[in-house]
């Protein structure tokens, strides 16, 4: 809970800071464009956190939505596969990838890193090999499907509406929050990403479980890829989602997860991803913040957010060791 | 300086003199006002049961970690021993139970490392080569310079170890435990070297809890029990039972309480059981309702194998384990914690706890799934139910049942462990050196709770070093060598020279399968 406070705190922080620089901020359009597109990189970043709670990483994420956002309209619009085929097809290619990993990561015994990292390359190059590096859209169709991303819910009685991705975001997020806080499998994944060869001796098919985080995150990929390319309408092969692996990682980092594992809460990842698109946003509005340094001042944020963090763990533990002794003597 | 009423002005200042050392760790008294003297060229034993601080005193000695108080005296000098490098310029070096060598470099430069001479900037192997000879000559090592560390046995590792420690000049060599993963052969070419080396003037402190040894190698005994010095034994003083009286410090007989009781049908039983720690050898046994088996041997003799072998958690290469006369399928420890056998291993830290995690949810993480409420919800109120009856049954000392593993004793972690399995209610628990690192008095409610265990009917098998242990709690014992069971002795045919007789057999461990 105590985490939380402190991403959040940054984030209002953030936020404040902005308003108070650019009179742009505040804006009706600018704050439902946040909202979506924290919501869609809000859904990655749960996937990421995932892998990351039971001490993997998947750095395939980009290029699984790379796949999925290009193949999508291409199958629509080139191969005229039809909607229900297509989405099929979708989350079958999802389902497989997560599953590849797990299951190599687990039975051949690979590293995360390694084996997402060869997915990485892998799922971009046969992207642009199957596509022809040719951009794909939906050439102005497709209108229904794409109201998923592009659509709201007008709330009764206002003018505004919830984009619908920030409802997907909601109804992706209660369900992790439920899995993971309330399920037998959400603690054997927490207990796991702590020390998985305890857990194992607790008598818990630790493999399995690692292969459902896997695929976790490979189905919110494939999910996220989906609703980035709905939103935009179009993708280049050479760069749809390139580095958004990068970006769920810091949020779900950000949110609170160690890259040790166990640790992590879904609330903080989702925050986390917020955190992260207001700052791009604040970058592009506000005027002495020249456009061209955003990676750097989002890495300068992360890092000063990971480091205040360790102070204040190192802080609370030397008081614990204070007490102990105190209580020793 | 306080003047001590046996100082004798004439004579030359110990060695090494260690004064009112005290260290402790997160409340617990680790060392108490430790105080004891090294003469120059003796082979000086210090021995103690586990928890004793003898690892804590030689790590403070080597400069691993400070004490909080106290002073340390080289040559009759106040020394600050503030790190190992400080340490070593002393000349006291310290040989790790576990060794510390880069197995994937050759002897000689294991030697060097850190310390490579150099010849216009480069490393001058030659030197090296020469260099190590001269060390390897003085511990009767037999092997090339350039021979790769991994294709050493353990003992021969050892000897590398102490030839590091020659080369740089060390006067005082400290040796944990040096013999436990030694067969019979190689810990008698150690002794040879241990006194060829004090004969040199190299004084060797030599922890170690196996009295034989002591007995056979020691010219002087220092006694650590609880943390405090417990007194001292000249040579001609040094014998079995007066080590074990300052070590246990009461009666034996009723530190480790047994009471008759009624022993019943079989319910474990190993038939021909080959392990990956020997795969063509192998073991049968079995384990009655009420009863205590203690499985002794040295270290490598594959009891652990064994015991995960039959947990399902290390892959069974033959034979066949019945439980209730059913034949287990081991695929996984699932299946045995489904026929209702449970392990606490021997690494508590790595294997049996999840550290970062509270109490609570490391007593409940094996009886989630059965427990479980609708498709796969956790019942939080059972969880909660069976973490505060354990606490309460195994005196826990914690605050809340929340608080973090990592924060507890030895001994309160080693209890965790063991609730653990008791709220799945075992039919058979395996034991993996139950009470290692932990203090007396948890060791005492360990056992106090195998007893009442035994008493309800659960067939225990334990494994363990320690001789007093294997000796006064089991109801029978079977000694394990090279993956065989090589004798069984009732309680009323068990000694320690007996135990030790099976345990080292008369062939000396092959140097191929270590």
């Amino acid at each position: 809970m105590k985490k939380i406070l402190g991403i959040l705190g940054l984030l209002v922080f953030i936020c404040v800071m902005t308003a108070m620089m650019s009179d742009r901020f505040l804006t009706e359009f600018n704050i439902e464009n946040i909202i979506r597109r924290t919501a869609l990189f809000g859904i990655i970043s749960i996937g990421a956190a995932f892998v990351i709670i039971t001490s993997g990483i998947d750095l395939s994420i980009g290029s699984v939505v790379c796949l999925i956002g290009c193949l999508l309209p291409w199958m629509l619009v080139e191969k005229k596969l039809g909607v229900p085929l297509s989405l099929l097809i979708v989350v079958g290619i999802s389902l497989v990838i997560g599953l590849s990993h797990g299951l190599l990561i687990t039975k051949m015994k690979l590293q995360p890193f390694v084996v997402t990292l060869c997915g990485l390359l892998l799922y971009r190059g046969i992207t642009r090999g199957v596509v022809q590096d040719q951009t794909q859209g939906f050439k102005s169709g497709f209108t229904t499907l794409r109201e998923l991303s592009q659509g709201q819910m007008p709330l009764p009685g206002t003018d505004f509406g919830i984009p619908n991705p920030c409802l997907i975001l909601l109804v992706v997020a209660i369900l992790a929050i439920i899995f993971l806080n309330f399920t037998i499998y959400g603690r054997y994944m927490v207990a796991l990403g702590r020390n998985e060869e305890a857990t194992r001796y607790s008598g818990i098919n630790t493999d399995r479980m690692i292969i459902l985080a896997y695929v976790i995150c490979g189905m919110l990929s494939g999910l996220g890829g989906m609703l980035f390319v709905l939103d935009v309408g179009s993708a280049q092969p050479v760069d749809f989602g390139s580095f958004y692996e990068l970006y769920a990682i810091a949020a779900a980092v950000l949110g609170g997860c160690s890259l040790r594992g166990g640790e992590g809460t879904i609330i903080g990842v989702v925050i986390g991803a917020a955190v992260m698109q207001v700052l791009k946003n604040s970058i592009t509005l506000i005027d002495w913040i020249p456009t061209n340094i955003e990676y750097a001042v989002i890495g300068a944020v992360i890092l000063g957010g990971v480091v205040v963090d360790e102070l204040v763990k190192r802080f609370a533990a030397k008081r614990r060791a204070m007490a102990q002794a105190k209580a020793g003597q | 300086m306080k003047l001590h009423a046996d100082g004798n002005v004439d004579k030359a200042p110990p060695l090494l003199e260690i004064r009112r050392v005290t260290k402790r760790f997160a409340g617990v008294c680790a060392l108490d006002e430790v105080s004891f003297k090294v003469e120059l060229g003796e082979v000086h034993a210090v021995i103690g049961e586990n928890g004793a601080g003898k690892s804590t005193l030689m790590k403070i000695l080597a400069g691993v970690q400070p004490p909080d108080s106290g002073e340390i005296l080289l040559d009759g000098n106040v020394v600050l021993i503030d790190s190992v490098h400080q340490a070593l310029n002393l000349g006291i070096s310290l040989i790790h139970q576990e060794l510390n060598l880069a197995d994937n470099l050759d002897v000689g430069a294991n030697i060097f490392l850190g310390r490579e001479p150099t010849r216009l900037g480069m490393i001058d192997f030659g030197q090296i080569r020469r260099e190590s000879q001269k060390y390897l000559d003085m511990v009767a090592l037999d092997e090339a310079p350039t021979t790769r560390v991994s294709r050493l046995t353990i003992g021969r590792q050892q000897l590398v170890e102490i030839a590091k420690a020659l080369s740089v000049h060390a006067r005082i060599l400290i040796m944990d435990e040096p013999t436990s993963s030694l067969s019979q052969h190689e810990a008698e070419q150690l002794f040879r070297v241990i006194r060829q080396l004090r004969d040199q003037g190299v004084t060797v402190i030599y922890i170690s809890h196996r009295l034989g040894e002591v007995k056979e190698l020691a010219d002087r005994v220092t006694v650590l029990r609880d943390g405090k010095y417990a007194g001292g034994l000249r040579r001609e003083e040094i014998n079995h039972d007066r080590m074990v009286q300052l070590m246990v410090g009461r009666d034996i007989s009723q530190f480790y309480a047994r009471r008759p009781h009624t022993i019943g049908q079989p319910v474990l039983e190993v038939k021909a059981l080959r392990t990956t720690a020997w795969p063509h050898h192998a073991s049968s046994f079995t384990v009655h309702a009420g009863e205590m088996l203690g499985v002794a041997g040295l270290v490598g003799a594959g009891r652990t194998e064994m015991l995960q072998a039959i947990f399902g958690v290390d892959r069974m290469l033959g034979g066949e384990v019945r439980v209730a006369n059913r034949t287990l399928n081991l695929r996984s420890c699932r299946d045995a914690i489904e026929a209702g056998v449970a392990l606490v291993p021997e690494d508590r830290k790595q294997q049996g706890l999840i550290l970062e995690m509270g109490i609570r949810n490391n007593i409940g993480l094996p009886a989630l799934s059965r427990h479980k409420r609708g498709p796969a919800f956790v019942n939080r109120m059972r969880e909660r139910q069976d973490a505060s009856r354990m606490i309460a049954e195994l005196q826990i000392k914690t605050p809340d049942d929340q608080q973090l593993a990592q924060y507890l004793s030895g001994g309160n972690q080693q209890k965790i462990v063991l609730a653990k399995w008791l709220a799945m209610e075992p039919r058979v628990l395996l034991l993996d050196e139950p009470t290692r690192g932990v203090d007396i008095g948890a060791k005492q409610e360990i056992y106090r709770l195998m007893e009442e265990l035994a008493e309800r009917g659960v067939a225990i098998l334990f494994v363990s070093s320690e001789m007093e242990e294997v000796l006064s709690m089991s109801d029978r014992v079977i000694v394990l060598h090279e993956g065989r069971v090589s004798g069984e002795l009732l309680r009323s045919e068990l000694s320690e020279e007996a135990v030790m007789q099976l345990a080292t057999g008369h062939r000396p461990v092959s140097a191929e399968t270590t």
